[in-house]
C-alpha cells in the first residue's frame, strides 16, 4: 500500500520543532552558567574542557526530554496506530490519524519516535536512582572497610569479589525466572508482606540510603539533640514510609508503589554495582585516611563514623562524582542488556532496551532495520555524552 | 610466591562453592522444579503427581544430600544430562566451548593489537590533535555496547550495503559471516584496553629515563620502541586479562544476536528452558574461567613489575 511519506529534510525539520522546549531550555541552563560558572565548583570548570561541554550537553538533552516527554512525543507511548503504520519507514503519514511518524513506526503500528522519547524517561528514572542507591550501599560498606581494614576489610571484600565474579547475564536470568520472582504472601500476624528474592534483596538495599542517612545526621549533630531529633524524625518517616511503599507495596496511604518487574530490575542492577563502588569507595577511603585532616580529627576524638562520613567522604567527592557519572552509564547500559534478553520490564515498556530487543529481528531487512536502530542510537548517545562529561570532569580536575 | 599462588587457589575454591552453592540454590526452587516436572511429564499435572514425579526423579530429596551429590559428580566428570539438548552435558559443553573459542581467538586478534596501537599512538604525545581524536574514539567505543554496535554494523554492512552476514553459523567459518560478530564484540572491549594503554604510556612519556634518552639525541620513534614501549605494556596486561569476564557477557549478547551456536548461546537456551544440570555447569565454567583469568592476571602483574613483590 502507498502511504504517503517526507523526505529526510523534512523529518530532520520536524524532528528538530519537536524537541523545541529541550532547545530552549538547553539554552537557558548552559547559557546561565556560564555566568556563574564560577560557583559551580566542578560543574563551574566544565565550561574549560570542550569535551566535558559536549558531553554535558549530551546529557542535559536527554534529561530535558525526559522531563518534557509529553510535549515532544507525537502519541502515547503505547497507542497503536492503523496498519499504515505498521513497520512503517521513517516519515510515512499514518493514513488514518494523520500522525507523522517521524522515525517510522514498529510491527505493533507504535510510532518510534515517541516510544524512544517516552523511553528516555524510564532509562533516565531508573538509571540514576539505582547508581544512587548502589552508591549509598557501597559507601556505607566500603568506608569502614577502608578505614578499619582487617577482618572486617577481608570478609566484605571476599563477598565483593563473590559478586563481582559471577558472571552478570547468568545472575539476571536465575534473578528474573518467573518462578523466582513471584511474590509469596508471608504472615507476620499482624499484616501480611509479599515475599520473594528479588523483594528481599531490595529490602536490603534500601534499607541503607535509611540507614545511611541516619548515620550522617546523627556523628554531625550529636550534640545539637534539638536538630538531631528533627532531622531524625523526617528522615526515618519518610524513609520508612518510602521504603513499605516501593518494596513491599505496603504503603498505608496507596501512594507510593512500584510493578513488581521494575522492583527486580532495580535489585538486580544494584546488586551487580554495588560492589564496584564498594571497591571505589574502600580504595579511596585507604588513600585518605593517611592525610593529616584524619589524624588530626582522631586527635580531637572524634568518632570514627564521624571521620569515615564527614572528613573522608567530602575529600573524596572529586573522583567520586567521576566514577558516578561512568557508573550511571554502565547501569543504562545494563538496564539495556536486561531489555535486550527480555529480562527488564513489562514488554510493552518503552524503554531503549526493550524496544531493541523487538526490533532486533527485523534488522537484517534495510526497511525495517529503524525499529531496532533508533533506540540503540538513543542509548549509546547518553551513554556516550555521560562518559564524555566524566572524561571533561576528570581533565579538568587533574589540572591543578 | 608459591605461598600467593597457593592461597589465590585456595579463595577461588571457597568462591567456587559459594557460587555454585547460590547458583543450586536458586535453580532448585519449588517454582522451577514444579516448571520442570511440568515440561517433562504433562502440563496439567496435578500438584500431586508433581511431587510424586520430583520423589521419583530423586528431587524430593533433602537439600543438602543432592548438593554434596552434584559436587562429588561434578568433581568425577560426570556433569548429568541436558534435558533440551538430549544429551550428557559434558558434551554439549565441550561442544559450545570449542565454537566461542574460535570466536575469542579472533576477537582477542583483533582487538588487544588494535587497542595497543591505538592506546601507544595516543599517549605517545599527550595533547596532540593525534591523542584527542583517538581518545574521543576511544570512548564513544566504550559507549556502545555490544547489542547497539551490532545492530548498528548489521544495518550498514548487512542489511543497506551487503557486505557481511547479519548470521554466524558455527559449520561454516567465513570471512564474510564472522567479521561482523568479532568486530562488534572486539569494539567494545578496545576503547577501553586503549585508554588504559593511552594512561600507562602517557605516565612512562613523562619519567625521567625517557628525558634521558630524548636529550641523548635519541629518534623519538627509537624512544617510545625501544624504552617507552615495554614498561608502557605492564598495565595494560592486567587490564586484557581482566576483559575476560566481560567478554563473557559480550559473548552471550553477539551470540544471541547472530545466532552463533557457541556457550553464550547455550546459556541462554539453558536458563530460558530450565536445564538445571547444564545451567549449573555452565555458571562453574563460567566462574572458572573469571576466576582463572584474576589470577593469571595477579601473577603477570608481578612476575612483569620488578617493583612489585609478593610476600
Amino acid at each position: 500500500m502507498p502511504a504517503e511519506t517526507l523526505g529526510t529534510l523534512d523529518i530532520l525539520l520536524q524532528i528538530l520543532q519537536r524537541f523545541m522546549p529541550v532547545w530552549i531550555a538547553l539554552a537557558v541552563t548552559m547559557g546561565g552558567g556560564y555566568f556563574i560558572r564560577d560557583r559551580l565548583g566542578q560543574f563551574g570548570r566544565l565550561y574549560g574542557s570542550r569535551i566535558g561541554l559536549v558531553g554535558l550537553g549530551i546529557v542535559l538533552f536527554w534529561v530535558f526530554t525526559a522531563i518534557f516527554a509529553d510535549l515532544i512525543a507525537v502519541t502515547g507511548p503505547v497507542d497503536q496506530l492503523s496498519f499504515t503504520a505498521k513497520k512503517a519507514v521513517p516519515g510515512t503519514i499514518d493514513a488514518e490519524k494523520g500522525v507523522v511518524l517521524l522515525l517510522g513506526g514498529d510491527n505493533l503500528a507504535r510510532d518510534i519516535f515517541s516510544r524512544v522519547v517516552y523511553g528516555s524517561r524510564i532509562v533516565l528514572i531508573i538509571a540514576p536512582t539505582a547508581t544512587l542507591i548502589a552508591y549509598m550501599v557501597g559507601s556505607t560498606l566500603g568506608l569502614p572497610a577502608g578505614y578499619y581494614t582487617g577482618f572486617v576489610d577481608t570478609a566484605m571484600s571476599f563477598l565483593a569479589n563473590l559478586v563481582l565474579a559471577f558472571p552478570v547475564i547468568l545472575l539476571f536470568y536465575l534473578l528474573v525466572t518467573p518462578e523466582v520472582r513471584e511474590p509469596v504472601m508471608v504472615d507476620l500476624l499482624l499484616f501480611d508482606l509479599p515475599w520473594s528474592i528479588p523483594i528481599a534483596m531490595s529490602a536490603i538495599f534500601f534499607l541503607f540510603p535509611i540507614v545511611f542517612l541516619c548515620l550522617l545526621w546523627f556523628t554531625k549533630y550529636e550534640k545539637n539533640k534539638q536538630r538531631l531529633q528533627v532531622y531524625l524524625g523526617v528522615t526515618l518517616v519518610l524513609g520508612i514510609w518510602v521504603y513499605l511503599g516501593l518494596v513491599f507495596n505496603a504503603d498505608p496511604t496507596g501512594l507510593l508503589s512500584m510493578d513488581p518487574n521494575e522492583l527486580n530490575v532495580f535489585a538486580a542492577v544494584v546488586f551487580v554495582s554495588s560492589p564496584a563502588v564498594f571497591r571505589v569507595v574502600r580504595g579511596l577511603t585507604m588513600d585518605i585516611k593517611t592525610r593529616d585532616y584524619v589524624a588530626a580529627a582522631q586527635t580531637r576524638g572524634e568518632r570514627p563514623w564521624y571521620i569515615m562520613l564527614w572528613e573522608i567522604l567530602p575529600n573524596a567527592r572529586g573522583p567520586l562524582i567521576v566514577d558516578f557519572c561512568l557508573r550511571i552509564g554502565y547501569t543504562t547500559i545494563l538496564l539495556g542488556t536486561l531489555g535486550f534478553f527480555g529480562l527488564g520490564l513489562q514488554p510493552e515498556s518503552p524503554d531503549w532496551g526493550t524496544m531493541i530487543n523487538h526490533g532486533r529481528s527485523f534488522v537484517r531487512l534495510a526497511s525495517t532495520a529503524h525499529i531496532a536502530l533508533f533506540p540503540a542510537l538513543a542509548l549509546m548517545s547518553l551513554v556516550l555524552g555521560l562518559n564524555l562529561l566524566a572524561d571533561g570532569m576528570r581533565e579538568e580536575s587533574l589540572k591543578d | 610466591m608459591t605461598m600467593f599462588i597457593l592461597r589465590r587457589i585456595g579463595t577461588m575454591l571457597v568462591t567456587m562453592f559459594a557460587l555454585t552453592f547460590v547458583v543450586f540454590y536458586l535453580v532448585n526452587l519449588p517454582g522451577n522444579l514444579e516448571k520442570i516436572a511440568k515440561t517433562e511429564g504433562n502440563m496439567r499435572m496435578t500438584d500431586a503427581e508433581v511431587q510424586a514425579w520430583l520423589d521419583a526423579e530423586g528431587y524430593g530429596r533433602p537439600f543438602f544430600t543432592r548438593y554434596a551429590e552434584w559436587v562429588t559428580n561434578t568433581v568425577q566428570g560426570d556433569m548429568g544430562y541436558s534435558r533440551v539438548f538430549r544429551e550428557p552435558v559434558a558434551e554439549v559443553v565441550g561442544e559450545r566451548l570449542y565454537y566461542t573459542g574460535i570466536l575469542m581467538f579472533w576477537v582477542m586478534i583483533v582487538m588487544v593489537p588494535g587497542a595497543l596501537i591505538i592506546g601507544v599512538l595516543a599517549g605517545m604525545r599527550e595533547g596532540s590533535p593525534l591523542d584527542r581524536s583517538l581518545s574521543v574514539g576511544s570512548i564513544a567505543s566504550t559507549s556502545a555496547p555490544e547489542y547497539v554496535t551490532g545492530i548498528i554494523f548489521v544495518v550498514i554492512f548487512s542489511s543497506a550495503l551487503g557486505i557481511f552476514k547479519g548470521i554466524a553459523s558455527t559449520r561454516t567459518i567465513t570471512f564474510e559471516n564472522f567479521t561482523l560478530p568479532v568486530l562488534t564484540m572486539a569494539i567494545y572491549g578496545m576503547g577501553y584496553i586503549a585508554r588504559m594503554t593511552r594512561a600507562s604510556m602517557a605516565e612512562v612519556m613523562t619519567s625521567q629515563y625517557i628525558r634521558t634518552a630524548t636529550l641523548k639525541g635519541m629518534d623519538f620513534r627509537m624512544v617510545v620502541l625501544k624504552h617507552a614501549l615495554r614498561n608502557a605494556l605492564i598495565a595494560p596486561f592486567t587490564v586484557i586479562m581482566l576483559q575476560f569476564p566481560w567478554l563473557l557477557t559480550g559473548v552471550v549478547v553477539v551470540e544471541t544476536m547472530f545466532n552463533f551456536k557457541g556457550f553464550g548461546w547455550t546459556l541462554v537456551q539453558a536458563a530460558g528452558n530450565n536445564d538445571i544440570e547444564l545451567l549449573l555447569a555452565i555458571s562453574w565454567i563460567a566462574v572458572i574461567i573469571v576466576l582463572a583469568t584474576q589470577l593469571i592476571s595477579d601473577i603477570g602483574y608481578a612476575f612483569l613489575n620488578p617493583r612489585i613483590r609478593v610476600s
